[in-house]
């Protein structure tokens, strides 16, 4: 533990930030639509540096938790108020800093109804990503996880679509049908860890220091699997995702995409392969398998697609696919890759809603038969959407050959029949996102409706050029991002080879006692 | 067992047990048509008593596991009755709902009463005299008393004041809960004649009953006994059919307070009295237990799905939430136990709350169905942020109150066996369904409701509604107050429920005693006990 360089609570200040924004909002009247805008966007701005600042002094050469920040919340169950975080928790703290600024910038002109209601609940959710990816104890992790369902729900519940109600059910019950089994795999932990060190916690470091008998390693993992692969979402549990994000308003797509997914990928990271390394081990093959299904599936839905939101949608379940084939690979580029991955596919899908925003805006309509010649009319969008779209299909000198080129090899190293399944993917997924951009972009411009359509203003403009940036940078110069997160990665490896042969030898004395424990305490 | 326990310098407790009655007196002098002032008394009154509890947590030591501010006299010395009153750990905070709970009632019936104004008012100060003695008393005697005592105005308040079937409800609830109170009449009688004939003492101070623990034969008898008469009350599986008919017929005010308080009162029971009397049946008793609290949970779950409603759909939501408390206290483990208590208190806040703001709506409306209505959020905002708040309590979302309760019951029922934990986040998972649905239809989508726009809360609707929230964030954020309270009384019950387990056993033992009800068996058992 390195304990906290700054010696005061900056991730307390970081992940509560947003929420003093949103109660500061509460005391603007509603109609002030304006200053409502200004003070939101004055707050991610103000989250975004001091996450900047993090960046600042963040030690990369260690793979330990910092910035340290705990408190008691209730020691009598071994919970308490611990925050910290490594180089992966960095890079997604950085990523859901920025593009919330986004979001709140895409929601400038398209939100005009309860502006102030609309970006209280952006900033409560903004909180709660955050929380999630700096929380090292389990309940207060479960705490964030589900805060970020509540604005979410609203999100997509006041200003979505038309069939709003129903995709917001089933976005909700999915998730929390996840997490509550997910909730139960952590008591069991807790007992587990309580039975064989007389110490009950939730603290996840310290839960970390135990090798677990190799039978409650499968069962715990397999519920927290519920928890995340519904959220990543892993094939065949995606069927939310495109209703959900269909239904949201393009703020909230981006969010969902951008962040809310990684939350599933983080919690493997963070929880399945540290905690539980034998049962990693174990679901390797299961879960490869279903990450390969759901990067070809994936793709060939989303080459079916006539409604853009909905191709996107289908498209992010075969970029998580490969997140997760690349995290699961067990090697360090596979592992590097699908971290990596995970930003890439942040600023590419997020930046892919945002330009569909941008003409539903226009015309509202996303449907891809609607349009068509748009470059004549809109150059400067037809230039983003371009890079964006490169981006997302991994052309080379963009972020996504990086990730996708790590995960591949990874994959290939790995073994040769799931990485041949997956180049499938790399190769549908130009067909369709270049099939898209030629059918909107290209071509000719026939419907009048079109033909008057305004190029984007400065705002929008602003709010496309980080995610342009990004793209470049992690493209061009992928060692500045890679540095932050190698020491944390190539940690878990170690952390779950090592620990899978220990737990192999545990078997023969722990199983016994430690799976029937939980059940004797009872009936005292 | 004595040495821990706090005499009261002054009678706090008779004050605030007696303080309602003396206004509700009051308040029957005053003329009829003076309906403000009736209506101001009612809530200075309630609000006074509310006050003066408040006086309770601020003095109470966390560390004595015993009764304080306890008050002793003799009543009816021929039979050993004694008014016993005494506050510890368990009944605090329940002491505290119920101050909380009746200035609510008074705020919620401001508009929505005005017939009978003075007999309706007095009577919800009756209830809270009732309800504080339940939850005060020390002597099962009194404790009998105060336990029948408020049938009679709640009996009242449904008959006279409520919906269109007010009076097949009033009769169903009176009749199902005196029934199960004679059993548990009988079983304290046979609690009283079987420590009587073994000491030599006849008494009905519960503390020293807890001290000579009756044989497990006769236990398993008393517990079936206290079992009819508390599960009814509770309200528990097959038991319940009473409250959705009444909740559905009684008048806002009524249901709040027949779901904050009154129904606490069962489980209370359970762990005042059968838990530490009755150590060995409880659990002998408690894999059935946990089974029909488990199938509640469920069960209560999927009826409230289909009910269309509101106070239907809350009422059968209590029957499931109530299945969770006793799962809690059933798993007989700490956390359990704390985790069932905080329930609930809970399931007081949420659910008082849920009916205050369902009467809201009817007020304006004269409507309850869910059909009714669509799109509120839009005209009532106020009104749909705090209902949902509400709704994320009753479904325990970490940051609110029900969370807190709900991981204690879940690291209760997990220590016990896994499974329970896994049965309870499916619970959770059906509360989740019905909660969201129903919010999803009354408060989301286009605006309809075919007598036009609804007005959004009045400040005194929402100054009551943030009592609520307040309570609900705070317990949330920052439970550690609330469960320090009872830390020291359920370690106590739990040390007192294995102690009084192994003497019943070697008393068990040493007598022939064959399973009766009656005192010739008593005096049989007098007999070998020689």
């Amino acid at each position: 533990m390195t304990g906290n360089v700054l010696n005061f609570p900056i991730l307390s200040i970081l992940i509560f930030l947003p929420l003093l924004g949103a109660v500061v909002l509460a005391f603007v009247p509603a109609r002030n639509k304006e200053v409502l805008r200004i003070v939101t966007l004055g707050f991610t701005l103000i989250t975004f540096v001091v996450s900047l600042v993090l960046l600042m002094h963040f030690d990369s050469s260690t793979y330990k938790m910092q910035f340290i920040d705990r408190a008691s919340w209730m020691p009598s169950i071994g919970v308490s108020y611990f925050l910290g975080m490594d180089g992966i928790s960095l890079v997604l703290l950085l990523l859901t800093t920025l593009l919330s600024i986004v979001a709140v910038l895409c929601s400038w002109s398209a939100v005009q109804e309860r502006v102030k209601e609309y970006m209280i609940h952006m900033l409560i959710l903004e909180t709660g990503m955050l929380g999630v990816f700096v929380s090292l104890d389990l309940i207060l992790f479960f705490l964030f996880w589900e805060i970020g369902l509540i604005p979410m729900y609203f999100l997509i519940g006041i200003w979505g679509g038309p069939r709003r109600l129903y995709a917001n059910i089933k976005l909700f019950l999915y998730t929390l049908l996840g997490s509550v089994f997910m909730l139960v795999g952590m008591l069991a932990l807790y007992y587990a860890h309580g039975n064989i060190t007389g110490e009950y916690t939730f603290d996840l470091l310290k839960l970390y220091e135990v090798v677990y008998p190799y039978n409650l390693q499968w069962w715990v993992f397999l519920t927290f699997f519920f928890g995340f692969a519904i959220k990543v979402p892993i094939f065949p549990f995606h069927t939310w995702l495109p209703d959900a994000h269909v239904e949201a308003p393009t703020a909230g797509s981006v969010l969902l995409a951008g962040v809310l997914l990684k939350m599933g990928t983080y919690g493997f990271l963070r929880f399945n392969l540290p905690l539980l390394p034998s049962a990693t081990i174990a679901f390797t093959p299961l879960i490869l398998t279903l990450s390969v299904i759901g990067i070809v599936y994936g793709a060939f839905l989303a080459l079916a697609q006539t409604d853009m939101k909905k191709l996107v949608a289908y498209s992010s379940v075969s970029h998580l696919g490969f997140v997760m084939a690349g995290i699961f690979a067990m090697n360090l580029q596979g592992l590097n890759g699908g971290v990596l991955q995970m930003i890439n596919h942040g600023i590419s899908t997020g930046g892919l809603f945002l330009v569909i925003g941008m003409i539903y805006e226009r015309r509202h309509t996303r449907m891809m038969s609607e349009f068509g010649g748009l470059s004549k009319v809109m150059p400067i969008f037809a230039f983003f959407i371009a890079a964006i779209v490169l981006s997302s299909i991994a052309l080379p000198g963009t972020n996504g050959f990086i990730g996708e080129l790590l995960i591949l090899i990874g994959l290939f190293k790995f073994s040769l029949f799931p990485a041949a399944v997956a180049i499938i993917g790399v190769v549908v997924g130009p067909i369709y996102m270049l099939g898209m951009y030629r059918k909107v972009v290209l071509g000719k411009l026939d419907n009048p409706k079109n033909k008057v359509l305004k190029d984007l203003n400065l705002r929008e403009v602003l709010t496309l050029v980080p995610i342009l940036i990004l793209i470049l940078w992690i493209g061009l110069y992928p060692k500045a991002f890679l540095g932050l997160t190698s020491a944390s990665t190539a940690h878990l490896l170690e952390v779950v080879k090592t620990n899978q042969v220990k737990a192999g030898a545990a078997v023969a004395f722990n199983v016994g006692d430690a799976t029937h424990a939980p059940e004797q305490g009872g009936h005292r | 067992m004595t040495q821990d326990m706090a005499m009261a310098s002054w009678p706090i407790l008779s004050i605030l047990i007696f303080l309602p009655s003396v206004g509700a007196i009051f308040i029957l002098f005053l003329k009829k048509e003076e309906t403000e002032l009736i209506r101001w008394m009612g809530l200075g009154i309630s609000l006074l008593v509310f006050l003066l509890s408040l006086y309770l947590p601020l003095t109470f030591d966390a560390s004595n596991p015993g009764f304080q501010w306890v008050e002793k006299a003799v009543w009816i010395k021929t039979f050993g009755i004694g008014y016993y009153i005494g506050v510890d750990g368990i009944s605090l905070l329940l002491v505290l709902l119920t101050t909380f709970i009746t200035v609510v009632c008074m705020l919620a019936s401001w508009r929505d009463t005005t017939k009978k104004l003075r007999a309706y008012t007095a009577l919800f100060l009756f209830t809270e005299t009732f309800s504080l003695g339940v939850f005060m008393a020390q002597d099962l005697f009194l404790f009998y008393v105060f336990w029948e005592a408020v049938l009679i105005p709640m009996v009242f308040i449904i008959g006279i004041w409520g919906g269109k079937r007010k009076l097949y409800s009033s009769i169903k609830f009176f009749l199902f809960t005196f029934l199960g109170s004679l059993f548990m009449l009988l079983g304290v009688l046979v609690i009283y004649q079987y420590h009587g004939s073994i000491t030599g003492v006849y008494t009905f101070d519960s503390t020293i009953l807890a001290l000579t623990p009756l044989a497990p034969a006769v236990q398993f008898w008393v517990f079936i006994a206290f079992f009819l008469g508390f599960a009814v009350k509770v309200p528990m599986f097959p038991l319940h059919t009473w409250l959705p008919d009444a909740h559905t017929d009684a008048p806002t005010a009524g249901s709040i307070v027949l779901a904050a308080v009154l129904l606490k009162f069962g489980t209370y029971a359970f762990v005042r009295f059968s838990l530490p009397l009755l150590p060995n049946a409880s659990m002998q008793f408690a894999p059935l237990m946990i089974a029909i609290s488990l199938f509640a949970l469920i069960y209560g779950a999927l009826l409230t799905i289909a009910q269309k409603d509101m106070k239907k759909l809350i009422a059968y939501s209590s029957v499931s939430h109530m299945g969770l408390v006793m799962l809690g206290i059933f798993v007989l483990n700490i956390e359990g136990l704390k985790g069932g208590l905080m329930q609930m208190v809970n399931h007081g806040i949420s659910t008082g709350a849920l009916f205050l703001l369902v009467g809201m709506i009817y007020e304006r409306t004269h409507t309850r169905m869910i059909g009714d209505y669509t799109g509120l959020f839009k005209h009532m905002p106020v009104y749909g942020v705090v209902f949902f708040i509400v709704m994320l309590s009753s479904m325990g979302i970490p940051s609110t109150n029900g969370f807190i309760g709900e991981i204690l019951v879940l690291i209760g029922a997990f220590k016990a066996h896994w499974f329970y934990a896994v049965v309870v986040a499916l619970g959770i998972l059906l509360g989740a369904v019905y909660i969201l649905w129903l919010f999803q239809r009354v408060f989301l989508g286009d605006y309809h409701y075919v007598g036009g726009r609804l007005k959004d809360l009045g400040l005194r609707e929402t100054v009551t509604a943030l009592s609520f929230i307040v309570l609900i964030f705070v317990i949330g954020l920052y439970p550690k107050p609330f469960l320090n309270v009872m830390d020291a009384s359920f370690t106590k019950l739990i040390s007192q429920m294995e102690q009084n387990y192994k003497k019943a056993e070697l008393r068990g033992k040493t007598s022939n005693v064959t399973a009766g009800l009656s005192d010739n068996i008593a005096a049989t058992v007098k007999e070998t006990e020689r």
